[in-house]
């Protein structure tokens, strides 16, 4: 159970598959056009249940209890071991004489 | 009787919804049949151009560095022509207040809201305009929502994309993350109805305007840093409002140097596919929106945009994402400074076009943007490579968008591609005549209005009406 007031992020459905908007790709259209957002909880809740939030302007949205603390992972990515000949290879044209082309 | 909240109905009061938002009737502004005062719109914002600087500068916006980039400039002339191989300037846009131009958007944007009595804004913008809005509102003391398209169907987002969430929410904003589609404008709809909060649109005149000053400052710059105009001002372009505002500031300088639009091409990849999504690696800058933005300015979420990119577009060329992270790579090494890739687009062009124009020249690429953990060329590349694009050196005009990125192999290979402007301008009147009341015919002030529309003169535009 998830006490109310902690800051969770909740998913919703604001479109479902077959109530797409005219015009837009196959692909896009078989799926619902969901929406995630972030808020304190309302009330006691488990996860996967449906959940009320306060989000940061204090307004209210409804959704499927998702994440309990939802933090950011973005990072720098895996090793690309291109990058290392980008940087060798212009100081070698530079400062190095070389010339292609 | 509560209102029907349905995508219809919502819709349908699209226009009221944006004229309570933004506290402008567009319908004063029409004129003709398909025509608008342009000029009469922007000059009814209640800020002059000293004003949108005074503003500005008290936000921290603005007034940034004119860098030259003389080592970037020393390698293009290694492939140029004898005597070839113009100074290359930058303007280092990313040391705004979040990190990128739209800082000047946002200043103005959030300026009006709070003049104008709202309590926050709202932007539907899964780019660094988002947290230029959420930076802005948090130092004139707004709340502020933004609303991204941010995952695919399988809830894998852009990298990009989710390091702005952060940016946002670390500025305190309230961020709605949405999956792949158009229909995020709906959801945006209901929340400006629900708040009353002012949309703070990247196309609004307010916005625009904002955008101004950096052309100002870049023709300052150069003339005090090199005692003449620049040749050549190259803008990365997507929705249009970065080239609007930066032509009419130059224009305001007295500053006529050609302007040269650069994207990237991203051919083939469709913007609202789900599929599509996460096969790209710019999420702007691009021809995904640089092409309809041009040949039909009104698709944005307002009533009239703002921004209306072939009024003053000079020359529009492509580059390939390869050439893109291959220079933002050598702008680290070769100038020590670590910039985020979108904003690197037009340097691409300019080391292209720099060895078309003679050593004495300047060529100002006219923006950078900050970078981090997500927006950094190495988490866009590797993210590529783990979904399933192969990332090799060779000849990037061999580049298939979504099947692959190709690094140059060597700098040489490195080009700018032109698109024809004459087919451009004759898309966008097509479009208007296209979204023409059956039974209506146009006047001369139509005529006018589609010369000036088209950078071009009222006989080609007669011209072009007959052929079409």
């Amino acid at each position: 159970m998830i006490k109310a007031e902690t800051w969770v992020g909740i998913c919703a459905t604001i479109l479902d598959a077959g109530s797409r908007a005219d015009g837009i790709p196959a692909d896009t259209a078989a799926v619902p056009l969901k929406m995630w957002v972030k808020g304190y909880l309302l009330a006691d809740c488990e996860i996967g249940s449906e959940a009320e939030i306060r989000t940061a302007t204090g307004r209210i949205e409804r959704g499927v209890l998702e994440e309990v603390q939802p933090h950011s992972n973005v990072d720098y990515g895996a090793f690309v071991p291109e990058m290392l000949k980008i940087g060798a290879d212009v100081k070698k044209v530079l400062f190095g004489g070389e010339i292609h082309g | 009787m509560a209102k029907d909240m349905s995508f219809a109905a919502v819709m349908a009061r699209k226009n009221e919804i944006l004229m309570q938002s933004l506290g402008i009737d567009f319908s004063k502004f029409e004129m003709g049949t398909i025509a608008f005062d342009y000029e009469g719109m922007m000059a009814s914002i209640g800020m002059d151009f000293d004003d949108i600087t005074r503003i500005q500068l008290e936000q921290g916006v603005g007034a940034t560095p004119m860098l030259e980039l003389r080592n970037i400039t020393a390698l293009a002339r290694k492939y140029a022509p004898p005597g070839f191989g113009a100074r290359i300037f930058i303007k280092d846009e990313a040391a705004n207040p979040s990190g990128s131009f739209k800082d000047r958007r946002a200043a103005t944007a959030v300026h009006t809201a709070k003049r104008l009595g709202f309590k926050g804004v709202a932007a539907a913008t899964s780019g660094n305009y988002g947290a230029a809005v959420a930076s802005q509102a948090a130092k004139q003391g707004l709340s502020s929502i933004i609303v991204q398209e941010c995952f695919d169907s399988r809830k894998i987002g852009q990298p990009e994309i989710l390091e702005k969430a952060r940016k946002c929410e670390a500025f305190g904003a309230e961020v709605i993350q949405m999956t792949v589609g158009p229909e995020l404008f709906y959801k945006f709809l209901t929340i400006l109805e629900e708040t009353g909060y002012f949309s703070a649109s990247l196309y609004s005149p307010f916005g625009i305007s904002g955008v101004e000053t950096l052309g100002s400052e870049v023709a300052l710059q150069i003339r005090a840093l090199t005692g003449k105009d620049p040749d050549a001002v190259i803008v990365t372009h997507a929705g249009g409002g970065n080239i609007t505002g930066t032509a009419r500031g130059l224009a305001q300088e007295g500053c006529t140097a050609p302007i040269i639009a650069a994207s990237v091409n991203l051919k083939g990849l469709h913007m609202a596919s789900d599929g599509h999504f996460n096969r790209k690696s710019f999420t702007t800058g691009h021809t995904g929106f640089g092409f309809p933005f041009a040949t039909w300015p009104d698709r944005s979420d307002m009533p009239r945009s703002a921004a209306r990119p072939l009024r003053y577009m000079d020359r529009y060329v492509l580059v390939n994402q390869g050439e893109v992270f291959y220079m933002t790579e050598a702008l680290a090494q070769l100038e020590g400074l670590e910039r985020g890739p979108a904003g690197n687009t037009s340097l691409v062009a300019a080391f292209a076009l720099a060895q078309e124009m003679p050593q004495d020249a300047i060529i100002v690429v006219q923006e950078t943007e900050y970078t981090g953990a997500g927006k950094h060329i190495q988490p866009q590349l590797a993210f590529a490579r783990k979904n399933g694009l192969n990332i090799t050196f060779g000849n990037p005009a061999e580049e298939i968008c979504g099947e692959n990125i190709i690094l140059p192999q060597h700098p040489g290979l490195i080009a700018a591609r032109d698109v024809e402007m004459a087919g451009m301008r004759k898309s966008l009147i097509r479009n208007t005549l296209q979204r023409m009341t059956p039974g209506t015919q146009l006047t001369d002030v139509d005529v006018e209005f589609l010369a000036a529309e088209t950078k071009s003169s009222a006989d080609w535009v007669r011209e072009a009406l007959q052929n079409s």
